[in-house]
């Protein structure tokens, strides 16, 4: 629909005029709402994942019925969970903010269990056998590990959500998917300008956030970056062992 | 000194790990738990720090049983070796030692002077100081696990077959210092391996465990070796060629000690 409207009417896909008009009114605030609704259900979620995930890897018993639970919230479509949610929040950032939590949470609760799956039993005897308590153990030594694991899907679920606002459009509450309806409800037939700046936006967005989120994770698990490294020691060991046998 | 008394471990499952078990492992010598895999060996050296509770009988660390005390405080005293060396992949060689005196409390910058002295008493390089687990070779990541179980100089130190990971040439060369560090240290130690070579090599006193959890033997390696007090020790020290091989193997071990005797240059880098 979209192509063919440009197509008829041989309007440019961008009009510098419209951004240049626009940017610090209709833009920015579309701009502005996006960042709101995509970044508040991504810590809620995280909020709610920690400690679900926590329960999760504690009582192994937990995990398949709420991985159930989340696997199936997270195969309903958007526009059906806004939808739905109209009816209890009405056209409030409520009622993207919380679907959208859900949609994190499901990508998140696996994370977090994955996370602290991947920490070797080896390593968590050893914190044991050391003295570490329960809690201690926790945060000291299984959380920092799961971190890397954590962080993905923290990335999976921050891009997503950033792509997923727009459908909020649908009810009138999309961010900068509200640009692309007003391009799309264009009197006198479909506008592209709009749509391409919400679209541009959004996808730069998504891999500033992405890109962000890549250098906290760096950061914060100076460890993981230390494989390359042990490559060349192991390299260095070899030479240096080759050089013992020879002596 | 570490006693067990009338000790069974009954696992949830039925299985009997450790059957009616009396040890007195003495203070400040190497005592070997040996025995074929799944005799017990590890469940009995976890019931002296609490990571495994007896189901009956009392096990005593210098006459208190190890019940009065709070795990965590019961560990923290007592120093641990695994195999996997079991050391944090997110902290740093230098805070991997240091674990347990920052766990005490003690101050930060003197369990961190403490450690780098450490790791040159185990023949570390001071340049892995700086360094992530990963980046080690197998056998320099045994010796910070053990450099970390000393880190906070506990009385007593349980290992945990710590040397079978690594190939046979580093092996050997870890047993060494290890033998060198204990004569400087005089830890009391309870070490576990299947490998009778290394409890014959190790060993002040050798336990011979047999699956089922019992003990079979009990004594030095010289009367293990004289001595066998059943068939079954006979076949695990591998028969009458086994306990010649095992003999020649101990002549040796003790020219070569000899010879080096006072004094001897560590053997540091054999598996950098
Ligand atoms: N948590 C557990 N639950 C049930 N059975 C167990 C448990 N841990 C060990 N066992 C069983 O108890 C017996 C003794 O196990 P243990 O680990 O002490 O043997 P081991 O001598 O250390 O063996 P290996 O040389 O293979 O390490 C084995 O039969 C083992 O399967
Ligand atoms: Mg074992």
């Amino acid at each position: 629909m979209i192509p063919a409207a440009i197509g008829t009417g041989g309007e440019p896909l961008l009009r510098w005029s419209y951004v240049r008009d626009n940017y610090d009114g209709p833009i920015w605030e579309a701009l502005r709402e996006h960042l709101v609704l995509s970044f508040t259900p991504v810590l809620l979620g995280l909020l709610i994942a920690l400690p679900l995930g926590l329960a999760c890897a504690r009582w192994t018993r937990l995990y398949p019925p709420v991985l159930a639970v989340t696997s199936v919230l997270y195969a309903i479509p958007a526009i059906g969970l806004f939808v739905v949610f109209v009816a209890f929040t009405g056209l409030t950032y409520t009622t993207v903010v919380v679907p959208l939590a859900l949609y994190t949470l499901s990508v998140l609760v696996p994370s977090v269990v994955d996370g602290l799956r991947s920490v070797p039993e080896h390593v968590r005897q050893s914190a044991v056998a050391m003295g570490f308590g329960p809690l201690r153990r926790l945060v000291q030594v299984e959380l920092p590990i799961a971190l890397p694991v954590v962080m993905g899907g923290l990335r999976v679920a921050t891009v997503a959500n950033i792509s997923l606002v727009s459908v909020g459009a649908l009810i009138g509450i999309g961010g900068l998917g509200q640009l692309m309806v007003t391009g799309m409800k264009w009197p006198g037939g479909a506008y592209p300008t709009p749509i391409v700046v919400a679209i541009v936006l959004i996808v730069v967005l998504a891999l500033v956030a992405d890109l962000v989120l890549m250098l906290v994770q760096r950061f914060l698990t100076p460890w993981e970056r230390s494989g390359r490294v042990s490559r060349r020691a192991a390299r260095a060991a070899r030479t240096e062992r080759a050089a013992e046998v020879a002596r | 000194m570490i006693t067990f008394a009338g000790v069974t471990k009954r696992y949830p499952d039925g299985t009997v790990a450790v059957d009616h078990l009396d040890l007195e492992i003495p203070a400040g010598e190497i005592t070997v738990l040996v025995g074929p895999s799944g005799c017990g060996k590890t469940t009995t050296l976890r019931m002296i720090n609490r990571m495994v509770e007896a189901t009956e009988g009392t096990v005593t660390v210098d006459g208190r049983n190890v019940r009065d005390v709070d795990p965590p405080t019961l560990r923290r005293g007592i120093g641990y070796v695994i195999q996997q060396a079991g050391l944090f992949p997110h902290r740093t060689i230098l805070d991997n030692i240091a674990t347990v005196p920052l766990l005490l409390g003690r101050d930060k910058k003197r369990a961190r002077a403490d450690a780098r002295a450490l790791m040159e008493r185990v023949g570390l390089d001071a340049a892995f100081a700086r360094r992530y687990p990963a980046q080690l070779s197998g056998g320099q990541q045994q010796r910070v696990g053990v450099a970390r179980a000393l880190a906070a100089d506990p009385p007593i130190l349980l290992m945990d077959e710590p040397f079978s990971a690594v190939d046979p040439i580093v092996r050997g060369g870890l047993q060494d210092e290890f033998l060198r560090l204990q004569s400087e240290l005089e830890k009391t130690i309870v070490f576990v391996t299947h490998d009778i070579d290394e409890a014959v090599k190790l060993g002040h006193r050798i336990a011979v465990f047999q699956v089922g959890g019992k003990l079979a033997q009990y004594t030095s390696p010289d009367e293990l070796l004289d001595a066998p007090a059943s068939d079954f020790v006979r076949d695990f020290l591998g028969g009458e060629r086994g306990i010649r091989r095992l003999r020649f193997a101990q002549e040796l071990e003790a020219e070569a000690a000899a010879e080096n005797a006072p004094g001897a240059v560590p053997a540091k880098a054999d598996e950098r």
